[in-house]
């Protein structure tokens, strides 16, 4: 799950993190309010969207007087805001946060990610801050500091001086930085993140240590123990199919091609996607109905898909071990009853009850493609597109 | 031969009183699977339909019916603990089904496991099987035949799908493991290469994966250095957008990283077969096994 930058600032504000002083505006008359509580000369107006690059695309901006904030605020809010992370459609920004000026003297990197081939978190900083650390990484890799933590005894403080002297601090800023980094830690750790990224961390003139910007992003998994994170989501950041799917607990993402699929497993899903792909379409889908592929999940599963303007054709994939592939042709036969299906339809039922399952099928006054194994439905769906 | 389980290998089903471990537990009975205690804390002395024994413990589960494997059934939020304490009992080999267990919590896991004699399977997986022998999971067990092909898969259905081509092309399966679709789990696919390298049984090894994380690029490096037997893959997900969490805790596109292409690259370079379609699967192990 992902959240604002203003969020992870709450965040980590209550881990002691140094972050700078700032609020949320959902409005030009909130915004200026919050510069007024601020005080100080200097105001940045920042969008909060979920995705990075602001700055470039213009959604970041600074403010010296309270008009000023104000009149920022009425162009951003409500704006499109484009960014090479946003793609072209852009997002609309519905939130800003309104945040002190810093005294900027050094911009550096600082994040915490999953090292998956160890199993271990690992601390990434590096003197390039505000680059993309994938670039750096690429272009720099020697600039990059890593730290991995074991799990079983934590961060230790030796390895947040080696990051804070390797990144060239000195005096106060060795202190501030070592604090910085073990609370960044504590925070990741308590609230199960699965990414924390503070670019640019900035050193000011009288070595303060703080985030200037903060992305964190959450272990979907442990959501449930963490309701107040769970309140932070912005739905109007995600996908409306994608939430609707959710209430019926369908997994379910939207694509951009025109083949609509529903099949049981994650890895299969994903697998049918391709078989589209190498079909010469693209999927406009991914959903896995998991091992629930009853009537009920069946029906959501297709008003869901069809509910996809761009959907020309739907492939359904089952694999039934304990699912029984004759309930699940049941199912389909009976949401086409009460969903209109437009679209051509290739649907393949494998594993337990196929035959009975196929019958079903061939036996309903419905029009749709029957095929066995996985090669033939790869095939008929090449027919039905061309 | 096979590798991990067969005809001796005797199992505790941690969960079994549950709406999953009893089904499962039925159908492993079924397969021929020695089911031979039960744990549910607080229904111990119980008899799971006059046929196993539950005990509260694992601990006690060993003691009294020497148990070696455990599959474990248990809500996310305690499956850790399930872990833990089959491990604690001495249990050789744990195979985790749960899914949804919080990547924090595997992470200590897995560390842990390290200096023990436990060996985990999963979590997030479909279990092992080892056709004609002993079954431990939830894999339909009619579409298994016995036979030479390993296959190590990070998924579940899909798994199903391979098998089920493997057995029509009149081949067969040694042993099927499902390491699991999470970020971190007990058994990579080079622990279990290294299994099947040593088994006699197995012929070739199927390796089904998927995008995120970079497991099958480090086991081609590996197959190319020390394993010897013909090896076919499929890598699900050329089509999966980046950032996005595929179904799968583990199938997810990060910083560029992890993707589909980049992983059948690498196979690919280390002399692998690489099936593009996942329908060419069963052709592709048979195209191979079938010359030699």
């Amino acid at each position: 799950m992902n959240i604002h930058e203003y969020q992870a600032k709450e965040i980590l504000r209550t881990y002691q993190v140094d972050v700078p002083r700032g609020k949320v505006a959902f409005t030009p008359e909130e915004a200026e309010w919050n510069a007024r509580e601020l005080g100080g000369q200097v105001f940045v107006v920042k969008t909060q969207i979920h995705a990075g690059g602001r700055g470039k695309g213009g959604g970041v901006k600074i403010a010296r007087t309270l008009p000023e904030v104000k009149s920022f605020a009425s162009q951003m809010l409500g704006m499109k805001l484009v960014t090479h992370q946003t793609g072209p459609q852009g997002k609309m920004v519905q939130r800003l946060l309104i945040e002190e000026g810093i005294d900027i003297l050094k911009e550096l990197y600082l994040g915490i990610v999953l090292d998956r081939s160890v199993s271990k978190l690992v601390f990434m900083a590096s003197t390039e801050g505000g680059m993309e650390i994938e670039k750096v990484a690429a272009e720099k890799p020697q600039a990059i500091i890593k730290e991995y933590v074991d799990p079983q005894v934590g961060m230790q403080t030796f390895q947040a001086r080696k990051i804070a002297f390797g990144l060239g601090l000195s005096g106060d800023q060795i202190k501030n930085a070592v604090n910085f980094i073990l609370s960044l830690y504590q925070a990741f750790v308590e609230t199960d993140a699965s990414l924390a990224e503070i670019n640019p961390l900035v050193i000011t003139r009288d070595g303060r240590v703080l985030a200037l910007d903060a992305k964190m992003n959450f272990d979907d998994s442990a959501l449930f123990r963490h309701p107040d994170i769970l309140e932070m989501r912005d739905l109007h950041e995600e996908d409306p199919l994608e939430i609707e799917a959710s209430k019926f607990k369908l997994n379910y993402i939207k694509l951009d091609g025109d083949v609509g699929c529903m099949v049981n497993g994650a890895g299969l899903a994903m697998a049918t996607m391709d078989i589209i792909k190498l079909a010469g379409s693209m999927p406009a889908n991914f959903l896995d109905v998991g091992g629930g592929a009853n009537v009920e999940t069946v029906k959501n599963g297709f008003k869901i898909i069809l509910s996809d303007a761009n959907v020309k054709a739907v492939l359904i994939n089952i694999f039934g071990g304990i699912v029984r592939c004759d309930r699940v042709a049941q199912g389909i036969i009976e949401a086409a009853q009460s969903v209109k299906i437009h679209v051509p339809m290739v649907i393949r039922l494998a594993g337990t009850n196929a035959k009975e399952a196929a019958d079903l099928l061939r036996q309903s006054k419905m029009h749709f493609e029957v095929a066995e194994t996985l090669q033939e439905a790869a095939k008929k769906v090449v027919q039905i597109l061309h | 031969m096979s590798i991990l389980v067969d005809k001796t290998s005797r199992i505790v089903v941690q969960g079994i009183t549950g709406k999953e471990g009893s089904f499962h537990t039925m159908q492993m009975l079924e397969y021929g699977t020695r089911v031979v205690a039960g744990v549910t804390p607080g229904k111990g002395g119980q008899k799971f339909e006059n046929k196993v024994p539950i005990f509260n413990t694992v601990k006690e589960a060993v003691q009294k019916t020497k148990a070696n494997v455990s599959i474990i059934f248990v809500p996310p939020a305690f499956a850790a603990d399930a872990i833990y304490e089959a491990a604690d009992a001495g249990i050789a080999t744990v195979v985790c089904i749960s899914e949804g267990i919080p990547a924090m919590d595997m992470l200590k896991v897995y560390h842990y496991l390290k200096n023990t004699r436990t060996r985990l399977i999963g979590p997030n997986c479909p279990g092992i099987i080892s056709p004609g022998k002993c079954k431990v999971g939830i894999m339909p067990g009619f579409i298994h035949r016995e036979g030479k092909v390993g296959i190590i898969s990070r998924s579940g259905t899909l798994t199903y799908e391979a098998v089920d081509q493997i057995s029509r092309v009149g081949l067969g399966q040694s042993t099927c493991i499902g390491i699991g679709g999470d970020p971190v789990i007990g058994t990579r696919f080079i622990d279990a290469l290294e299994l099947f390298k040593n088994d006699k049984e197995t012929r070739a090894v199927v390796l089904i994966g998927e995008i995120g994380g970079t497991a099958e690029e480090e086991a081609a490096q590996w197959i190319k250095k020390y394993f010897k037997k013909p090896v076919v893959a499929f890598i699900a997900g050329q089509t999966a957008p980046p950032g996005r969490r595929m179904g799968h805790a583990g199938a997810i596109i990060s910083g560029g990283k992890g993707t589909a292409a980049e992983k059948m690259k690498a196979l690919k370079r280390a002399g692998i077969h690489v099936c593009k379609s996942p329908a060419d699967i069963g052709k592709t192990v048979a195209g191979i096994l079938k010359k030699s």
